[in-house]
């Protein structure tokens, strides 16, 4: 499969979504939702749990189908209606669930889909091109011979990253990439995401973790309830950031830090 | 041992950087990785193996007849029609679905021959070509049935199973039965067609001469790319083993009448198979698709397209077992396909070590499967007991086979080794 690998100016916009609501039966999973993302950006989707960030990731991956609005990528409206589609114009996703199969061994996970020599697998070549992806994730992974059933949470993580970086994308979407990762993995994975965004392509980055997302975001979009609660910049405040992703001032976070600068306070 | 090992370790292989993994090297090495695969529940081949050594040394004990190398020469020939339907199952296996319909369907592929061949006189090429694109029609339906309808394939195929012999039925009329001519060259392949001696030492020898060149050309390989590679001390150890076996098999056979030409076509179609799941995209994404749908298809596999396919395999391969099934029998009945076709060629693939839950499995389990299965239901008939027992007893060998399944796969899942 060959991509569009041209970089883009910085700045110009590759992914642009209007007005994208998705319905499952009753429940709106998300509503009007804008959101831009431009070349050599780092845009960070926060949220609550449930408010719906992995369904709007799921939506550009091809996985669902919005109910409403629009999708245009470098400038042309899309329609993504499968997953291979989103590979092909260069959108790859690291998806929450990870989606790996754990009856394949890594190699084959990673490429699965786009197997180098259809006919004929070149597993050398597949196997050389493994350790170099995951060398640059500093994974520490034993052997790729072994099925994905037998590695750890943080092992299968990076295996899910290093599949999404295989194809040279254009946007990667990374949902929650980092929450199992030690240390020094999520530094690289931190990296990386610099990496990708110097190359001049896009990332979108799901985190819960405030300081990772400050660390590397250019924008950070919030989502509340399924609709767009604002966007803000790593220069933003805590406490502003707090109360628009749980769309009050008043909350049990903001208590709680109340209460610790009380209790410091008396101590 | 040790220097290989050494060695290894000091130009640090673009594989190798973990010092928590035991490399294992040379033969002792491929030992130890075996009992440690089997011991974790990645039986693959074993059971079988074992099984089919328990059972030649039962049969023969019961009966010296059962090992006398004519015997064997007409398992042989029994083998090969039941053997490819099982091939068929394989595939449906790999991704999790089930085909309960094959044994109808060999059973109307046998009808569609005598029907256009013998009744309406065409070429005896276009009533197999005919009964081909019955069995790949089938398999369509059950695609988009499965697809379309997200109708469940044991359903789907429970209702064809009917249907099929339905169809077989109505078409074989009111007399029921139609006779091949015994001069036929299709009867003469299903009964008495004997590849050449020097053939078939030839193609005996051949898998170990594969092996030596192939361990050769991965080395050079993964020399060159910087991986560590295997040594040669398996791979020949490997070829050794498996062309002194099957040297003696042939030697053994040719003391009667030889290795069957259609056991020989069997085995072209398991090896082609075995190519197509282990060295193509569309094995590997079989095998995804098996192993968790919703992972290949975000992949960008397209899932229904794989599924279509397995199935049109399947009933493809089901109407060729029609085929030579008939050639075996030197007529078109309407107990074709019958009777036990069906779960023998399920517990075939079962049996060979292909998961009833997906995911797992190779193309020589049709093979080793089909042996067991023909070898204890040669042995029965050997002993003079009524088809009623052998039913019995093969349902329970299905039995076992499953439960080794399970068990396996439970002790894999503490394993790691899903
Ligand atoms: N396949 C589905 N069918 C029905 N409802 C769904 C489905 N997927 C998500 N939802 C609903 O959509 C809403 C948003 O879910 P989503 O997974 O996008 O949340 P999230 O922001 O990723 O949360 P988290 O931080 O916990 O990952 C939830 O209310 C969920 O119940
Ligand atoms: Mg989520």
């Amino acid at each position: 499969m060959e991509h569009a690998t041209a970089t883009h100016a910085p700045g110009e916009l590759i992914l642009r979504l209007r007005g994208v609501g998705k319905n499952f039966g009753a429940v709106t999973a998300l509503k009007d939702i804008d959101l831009d993302v431009h070349a050599g950006e780092v845009v960070a989707l926060v949220g609550d749990n449930g408010a719906g960030k992995s369904t709007l990731v799921k939506v550009l991956a091809g996985v669902h189908q919005p109910t409403t609005g629009t999708i245009e990528v470098q400038g042309k409206p899309v329609t993504l209606d499968t997953p291979g589609k989103a590979l092909e114009l260069g959108i790859a996703t690291v998806f929450q669930d990870l989606a790996l199969c754990e009856n394949l061994d890594v190699v084959a996970n990673l490429f699965l889909g786009h197997e180098i020599c259809p006919w004929r697998m070149d597993e050398v070549q597949m196997e050389v091109r493994a350790w170099t992806l995951l060398q640059e994730l500093a994974a520490r992974i034993p052997s790729v011979r072994e099925p994905i059933a037998s590695l750890s949470g943080g092992q299968r993580q990076t295996v899910a990253i290093a599949r999404s970086l295989l194809l040279e994308p254009q946007i990667i979407m990374l949902d929650e990439p980092t929450a199992a990762l030690g240390v020094a993995q999520t530094a690289e994975v931190l990296n990386l995401i610099e990496r990708v965004r110097a190359r001049g392509h896009g990332v979108i980055l799901i985190s819960h973790n405030m300081e990772d997302v400050r660390a590397v975001a250019d924008r950070i979009v919030v989502l509340r309830l399924g609709r767009n609660n604002g966007v803000y910049t790593a220069e933003t405040s805590h406490q502003e950031l707090v109360a628009a992703i749980t769309g009050a001032s008043e909350n049990s976070v903001s208590r709680r830090a109340a209460r610790k600068l009380e209790e410091v306070d008396q101590g | 041992m040790a220097q290989i090992s050494q060695k290894n370790a000091a130009t640090a292989h673009l594989d190798q950087g973990d010092s928590r993994v035991r490399h294992d090297t040379g033969l002792s090495g491929a030992l130890r990785g075996f009992i440690d695969r089997v011991s974790s529940g990645d039986l693959g081949m074993l059971p079988v193996v074992i099984g089919l050594v328990l059972i030649s040394i039962a049969f023969s004990l019961l009966n010296p007849v059962f090992l006398a190398p004519a015997n064997l020469v007409n398992v042989l020939f029994d083998a090969a029609a039941v053997g490819f339907i099982a091939l068929g199952v394989v595939c449906v296996l790999l991704l999790g679905e089930i085909d309960l319909s094959i044994g109808s369907m060999s059973g109307l592929s046998s009808a569609i021959i005598g029907v256009l061949w013998i009744n309406t006189g065409l070429p005896l090429a276009v009533a197999i070509a005919g009964s081909l694109a019955m069995g790949a029609l089938v398999g369509v339906v059950y695609g988009i049935l499965r697809n379309r309808f997200e109708m469940p394939s044991f359903v789907a195929t429970l209702s064809g199973l009917l249907a099929l012999l339905g169809l077989q039925l109505y078409i074989l009329g009111p007399t029921g039965s139609i006779n091949l001519p015994f001069t036929s060259p299709l009867v003469r392949f299903g009964q008495i067609l004997i590849m050449p001696e020097w053939l078939s030492y030839l193609v005996a020898m051949l898998p170990g001469v594969l092996i030596v060149v192939g361990a050769v050309r991965t080395n050079a390989q993964r020399t060159a790319a910087n991986l560590s590679s295997a040594g040669m001390s398996v791979a020949i150890a490997k070829a050794v083993v498996l062309t002194l076996g099957l040297v003696f098999a042939v030697y053994y056979l040719e003391l009667s009448r030889g290795v069957p030409w259609m056991f020989g076509v069997f085995v072209l179609f398991v090896v082609l198979l075995d190519y197509a799941l282990v060295r193509t995209q569309w094995g590997r994404s079989m095998f995804a698709v098996g192993g968790n749908a919703e992972a290949a298809r975000r992949s960008g596999i397209n899932v229904r397209r794989i599924r279509m396919s397995a199935f049109v395999v399947c009933s493809t391969f089901a109407a060729l077992g029609g085929v030579f099934a008939a050639a075996r029998l030197a007529s078109a009945s309407q107990q074709a396909g019958s009777g036990d076709v069906n779960l023998n060629a399920i517990a075939a693939a079962v049996i060979g070590g292909t998961s009833l839950f997906g995911g797992r499995g190779s193309a020589w389990s049709a093979l080793l499967g089909v042996l067991v299965i023909m070898a204890i239901s040669n042995g029965l008939t050997l002993l003079n007991l009524s088809s009623s027992l052998r039913y019995m007893i093969t349902g329970a060998v299905l039995a076992i086979a499953v439960i080794v399944d399970s068990l396996a796969r439970r002790s894999r899942a503490s394993h790691g080794r899903a």
